[in-house]
């Protein structure tokens, strides 16, 4: 065993790109075991490898741990980047909770029919300018530092970056009336972590195309 | 300022039950200030109160806590009842994210449109029955401890508790096959904190009845 983290997904964003982008800001070397067919998932469960059935799943010292938030915990403690007391942990949690249930609705456009679509998207959009960024760009505004919690890199500034990043995909004008939102998202990204992983080559995911979705739904057996 | 946490949501479970119970057994008086009509939603928007918009809010120790899981982070880690180490709140994390993606199913079946629903409960049945109870039995087998982690009281016995009686008042068969998980809801309800906020009178909310559901869609809007 390397000692490395292994995470088993399929070769798509989805659930496991905040673990990935996690480790990578917390320059933290990982491999991958890409979920193909059903058979390597069905192995998976039959190993009793999966608490819930279920991927995302990441081994990590000596664990096998299923569920997003329950990997993220345990890297950003592991890796210092949770903040430094129970008052900064609930900060963290606040805005990480509220950038994922943004990002939860940009994962449901995946798998939207497409006659529902358009809808989402505006719902998305709509979201995304009168929610969420503004409740961030209030957060950098109120206390005027670099980061969002405590004056250093902590793991929400990372679930905000590639937050940023995918909303910037869906419409770069989104990200205009938020001043120091771009400046987060431009020294974020030179942090040499964060820029090594922004490279072509690493293990940064593209967005899922519908051939990737098509054998995704294969994979979980869905229609 | 009596010191104690306020929690603002509408007078109902939903999504702020399973702090209701957290704080419950961890013997923590709250206050609570019931959303009743839209205006009162619309006054904690004005007021700055919601970071995003939403309720649960908590305000605690001087902080206006939203979104469930900071809130209950929060509160499990200022009593104790989040592990001891890193280790011990991985798997608490773990057991509790399952927990929760079965009571977010439960509590979708409430908006559930009627020509759904009985497909959504049978779903529910049938992931109870073969994917969550199976899985949490087995863990109390593999250490035969008392509780599910650690050997003591943490926050994931008490969302686990919250749980089986949801799953028993949908279906009381469903705990059946499940001899260890049984023994663990009754050792749990016989703790002096939760005995007493099983009782009637408590802060415990009933299950959600049709006229709750038509009262929330008015000031929630959906």
């Amino acid at each position: 065993m390397s000692g490395k983290p292994v995470l088993h997904y399929f070769n798509a964003r989805r659930r496991m790109e905040n673990v990935r982008w996690l480790l990578a800001a917390a320059g933290v070397e990982f491999e991958e075991k890409f979920i193909e067919t059903s058979e390597d998932l069905e192995k998976l469960r039959q190993d009793g490898k999966l608490m819930f059935e279920q991927v995302p799943m990441v081994e990590i010292d000596g664990m096998t741990l299923v569920q997003t938030r329950a990997i993220l915990n345990y890297i950003a403690t592991k890796y210092d980047l949770y903040g430094k007391d129970v008052k900064e942990r609930a900060l963290i949690d606040v805005y990480t909770e509220g950038i994922a249930d943004l990002s939860d609705l940009i994962m449901q456009l995946a798998l939207c029919p497409p006659d529902e679509k358009e809808a989402k998207i505006s719902l998305i959009k709509d979201r995304t300018k009168n929610r969420y960024l503004p409740a961030f760009e209030k957060v950098l505004k109120s206390h005027g530092q670099d980061y969002l919690v405590g004056n250093r890199l902590t793991r929400v500034d990372i679930h905000l970056l590639e937050l940023l990043l995918r909303l910037e995909e869906i419409d770069s004008s989104l990200l205009a009336p938020f001043p120091l939102l771009k400046a987060l998202k431009s020294r974020l990204s030179n942090l040499p972590n964060v820029k090594k992983f922004l490279q072509p080559g690493s293990q940064r995911k593209p967005p899922a195309d519908e051939k990737t979705i098509e054998k995704a739904k294969k994979i979980f057996k869905m229609k």
